[in-house]
C-alpha cells in the first residue's frame, strides 16, 4: 500500500476510534456500571452543578474556574464536609451569591460532591513523581 | 471571480469580528470580579459573565474559521459554494447565539465548560456545522490533489462535529453515572475540540502564506504534511495532559504525555521558512496580513516552550488548576488563533476594495499595543499561576481566600492589561468592520452609476 495522505489519515482515524472505544466501554467491561440509587442521585447532582454553573468559579480535579477553590475533596476535608457545604449554599460569601437551591437540589449536589471525593484526591501534595516525569497518587 | 461570490465568507468574518468585540468586553467585565469581589452578584453574576466571555470568544474562532474556509474555497474551487446553504448555516448560528446569550443573561445554564448553555441550543450549532460540511464537500470535489490546507480544513470540520457530539455524551446516564469516565470524556472532547479548530486556523495560515507568497509549493511540501499529521496526532491523543491528576487509566495519561511532547515544532519552522521566501513587494502589498502572521509565529514559539513544559506531569502538578493554564489558553487563542484570523480578515476584507496602508497609524499603533499588552497579560497570568502553584504544593497552606487576597496587586495588573488589550484589539476589529461596510457602500454606488450610464 502506497503511503498516500488518505491512507495515513484513515489509519489514524481507525486508531482513534479504537482508543476512544476502549475508554467508553471500560466500565461496562469491568462490570463497574451497576445501577444503584447512590450513582443515580450523584448523576442528578452533577446536573445541579451544571444548572447553577458552579464550574465557572470552582474546579473538580483542577478543571473549571479559578475564582473559587477546588471542590473535589471538600466533602472529606478537615473542618468542612456536608454541614459546611450546606452552610455555604445557604448563606453565600462576599464573592459567592446565595443560589436558593431547593432541598432536593441541595441533597443531590452533596451526593455528587461525595462521589467526586470518593473517586480520589485532587491535592497535588498527594502525588509522587516517577523517574520518567509521570506522577502517581500516593 | 465575482465579488458577490465572496459575500458569504465576508459575512462570517464580519459576524466573527462582532463576536470578538463582545468577547473582549465580557472578558474585561468578568475580570473585574478579581479586584472588586462580588461586583456582579446583584446583576448578571460572574457565573453569567464568564460563559458570555468564553462563548463569544469561541464564536469568534468558529465563525472566523468558517469565513476563512469559504473565502478560500471560493477562490480555489471551480464550483461555487452554495450561497443558500451558507445563508441557512449563518441564520442557524445567529439563532443559537441569540438563544445562548439570552439564557446566560437570565442565568439559565445546564451545560458544561465551554458549552454552559442548555443542550437544546447545541442543535442549531450542530445543524449549522453539518451544512458547512455538506457545502465544503460539494466544493472540494472540484479540487484535485488537495494541498495540505484542504486536508486541514476537512479534518477540522469533521472532528469539530465529532468532538461537539462527544461533548454531549453526558446526556446518557451510562456516562454521567460514572464520574471518572464522564470527566475523562469531557476533557477528551474539549482537548480534541481545540485541536480541531487549530486544524482549520493553521490550514488558513497555510492558505494565506500561499496566497501572499504566490508559491503553491508551501501547501504541498513534505514538512507541511508532516506538520498536518503531527497536528492530527495531537488532536486525537494529546488531551490526556489535561487530566494527569484524575485517577483514569495509566495508558491514557502516558499517551497524552508522549504525544504532547511533539507539539507545534513544525509550524514555527514553516512560517520561518516562508518568511525567507517572501519578497519585499509582497510584504508591502500584504502589509498587515504579513505582520499578523509574523506575530503568530513569535507567539507559537512562546507558547511552544510553555506547552511542552506544562505537559510534563511532574511540572504539570504545579501548574494544573492555576492561572498558568489560563496564560497558555490566552497565549494560544489570542497570540496564535486571533493573529492568524486577523491576518485573514485584513487579507480578505481589504485588499481589492479598500487598501490598508502600511503608514496608517490607526492600525500600526493598536497592532503594537496589542502585542505589548498581550505580553504583559500573559506574563502576569503566569506569575499569578506560579504563585498559586507554590501555594497548592506548600505544607502549611494558608486559606484559599488569604492566598487570593495576597495577589490583589497582580490581579490589578491582569485587569488593566486586559483593558488595554480590549481597546487595541477592539479598534482593529472596528476598523475592519467599518472597512467592510464602506466597501459595500462603494460597490452599491458603483452599480447605481453603471445603471445610470
Amino acid at each position: 500500500m502506497k503511503l498516500k495522505p488518505v491512507n495515513i489519515f484513515l489509519f489514524m482515524c481507525l486508531a482513534f476510534i479504537v482508543f476512544s472505544s476502549t475508554i467508553y466501554i471500560k466500565p461496562y467491561i469491568l462490570n463497574k456500571y451497576k445501577k444503584n440509587p447512590q450513582l443515580i442521585e450523584s448523576s442528578e447532582g452533577r446536573l445541579v452543578w451544571q444548572k447553577y454553573n458552579c464550574q465557572s468559579c470552582h474546579q473538580l480535579y483542577g478543571l473549571g474556574g479559578y475564582l473559587g477553590p477546588d471542590l473535589t475533596n471538600v466533602y472529606s476535608a478537615p473542618g468542612k464536609g456536608e454541614l459546611f457545604i450546606n452552610a455555604m449554599l445557604k448563606t453565600g460569601t462576599p464573592k459567592m451569591p446565595v443560589y436558593h437551591l431547593s432541598e432536593i437540589e441541595q441533597t443531590r449536589l452533596i451526593a455528587f460532591l461525595k462521589t467526586a471525593d470518593a473517586s480520589g484526591s485532587a491535592d497535588p501534595r498527594n502525588f509522587t513523581t516517577l523517574y520518567n516525569g509521570m506522577i502517581l497518587a500516593k | 471571480m465575482n465579488e458577490s461570490n465572496q459575500q458569504a465568507g465576508k459575512i462570517y468574518l464580519v459576524t466573527a469580528l462582532v463576536m470578538l468585540i463582545c468577547g473582549l468586553i465580557f472578558g474585561v467585565l468578568a475580570s473585574l470580579s478579581y479586584i472588586i469581589p462580588g461586583l456582579w452578584n446583584h446583576m448578571l453574576g460572574f457565573s453569567s459573565m464568564r460563559p458570555l466571555h468564553v462563548s463569544s470568544t469561541l464564536f469568534w474562532i468558529f465563525l472566523g474559521s468558517t469565513g476563512c474556509v469559504y473565502m478560500g474555497l471560493q477562490e480555489l474551487s471551480q464550483v461555487r459554494i452554495s450561497g443558500k446553504l451558507a445563508a441557512i448555516q449563518w441564520v442557524l448560528w445567529i439563532i443559537a447565539i441569540i438563544g445562548i446569550f439570552y439564557s446566560y443573561s437570565v442565568g439559565k445554564f445546564g451545560g458544561r465548560e465551554y458549552w454552559e448553555f442548555n443542550p437544546l441550543f447545541a442543535l442549531p450549532i450542530a445543524a449549522a456545522w453539518l451544512l458547512f460540511i455538506i457545502n465544503f464537500g460539494k466544493a472540494v470535489k472540484a479540487i484535485k490533489n488537495w494541498p495540505v490546507y484542504i486536508w486541514m480544513w476537512m479534518t477540522g470540520l469533521v472532528f469539530f462535529l465529532f468532538t461537539f457530539t462527544e461533548n454531549y455524551l453526558w446526556l446518557f446516564p451510562y456516562f454521567r453515572e460514572h464520574f471518572i469516565l464522564d470527566t475523562t470524556i469531557q476533557w477528551k472532547a474539549n482537548g480534541s475540540l481545540v485541536g480541531s479548530w487549530n486544524q482549520i486556523i493553521y490550514g488558513t495560515a497555510f492558505y494565506l502564506m500561499e496566497r501572499i507568497g504566490k508559491n503553491q509549493e508551501i501547501g504541498r511540501s513534505r514538512i507541511a504534511y508532516g506538520m498536518y499529521f503531527l497536528g492530527l496526532l495531537n488532536l486525537m491523543f494529546n488531551w490526556g495532559h489535561h487530566i494527569y491528576t484524575l485517577p483514569t487509566d495509566t495508558y491514557v495519561r502516558y499517551t497524552g504525555y508522549v504525544v504532547s511532547m511533539t507539539e507545534w515544532v513544525f509550524f514555527a519552522r514553516i512560517i520561518y521558512l516562508w518568511k525567507q521566501s517572501v519578497t519585499d513587494i509582497q510584504k508591502n502589498y500584504h502589509y498587515f496580513p504579513y505582520r499578523f502572521l509574523m506575530m503568530a509565529d513569535i507567539w507559537v514559539l512562546i507558547n511552544l516552550g510553555q506547552a511542552i513544559l506544562m505537559s510534563i506531569p511532574a511540572l504539570n502538578l504545579y501548574t494544573h488548576g492555576t492561572h498558568v493554564t489560563v496564560a497558555h489558553a490566552m497565549g494560544t487563542t489570542i497570540g496564535i488563533n486571533t493573529m492568524i484570523l486577523l491576518a485573514a480578515c485584513f487579507e480578505f476584507l481589504g485588499n481589492k476594495c479598500i487598501t490598508f496602508h502600511p503608514g496608517n497609524r490607526w492600525l500600526s499603533f493598536p497592532f503594537w499595543i496589542t502585542q505589548i499588552s498581550l505580553l504583559v497579560f500573559w506574563l502576569v497570568l503566569n506569575i499569578i499561576g506560579i504563585k498559586k502553584g507554590l501555594w497548592q504544593m506548600s505544607q502549611n497552606q494558608k486559606p484559599f481566600n488569604t492566598m487570593m487576597e495576597s495577589m490583589s496587586g497582580w490581579f490589578s495588573v491582569f485587569v488593566y492589561s486586559g483593558i488595554v488589550l480590549m481597546l487595541s484589539l477592539g479598534i482593529l476589529a472596528f476598523i475592519l468592520i467599518r472597512a467592510h461596510v464602506r466597501c459595500r457602500e462603494k460597490q452599491k454606488t458603483e452599480k447605481q452609476i453603471q445603471v445610470l450610464i
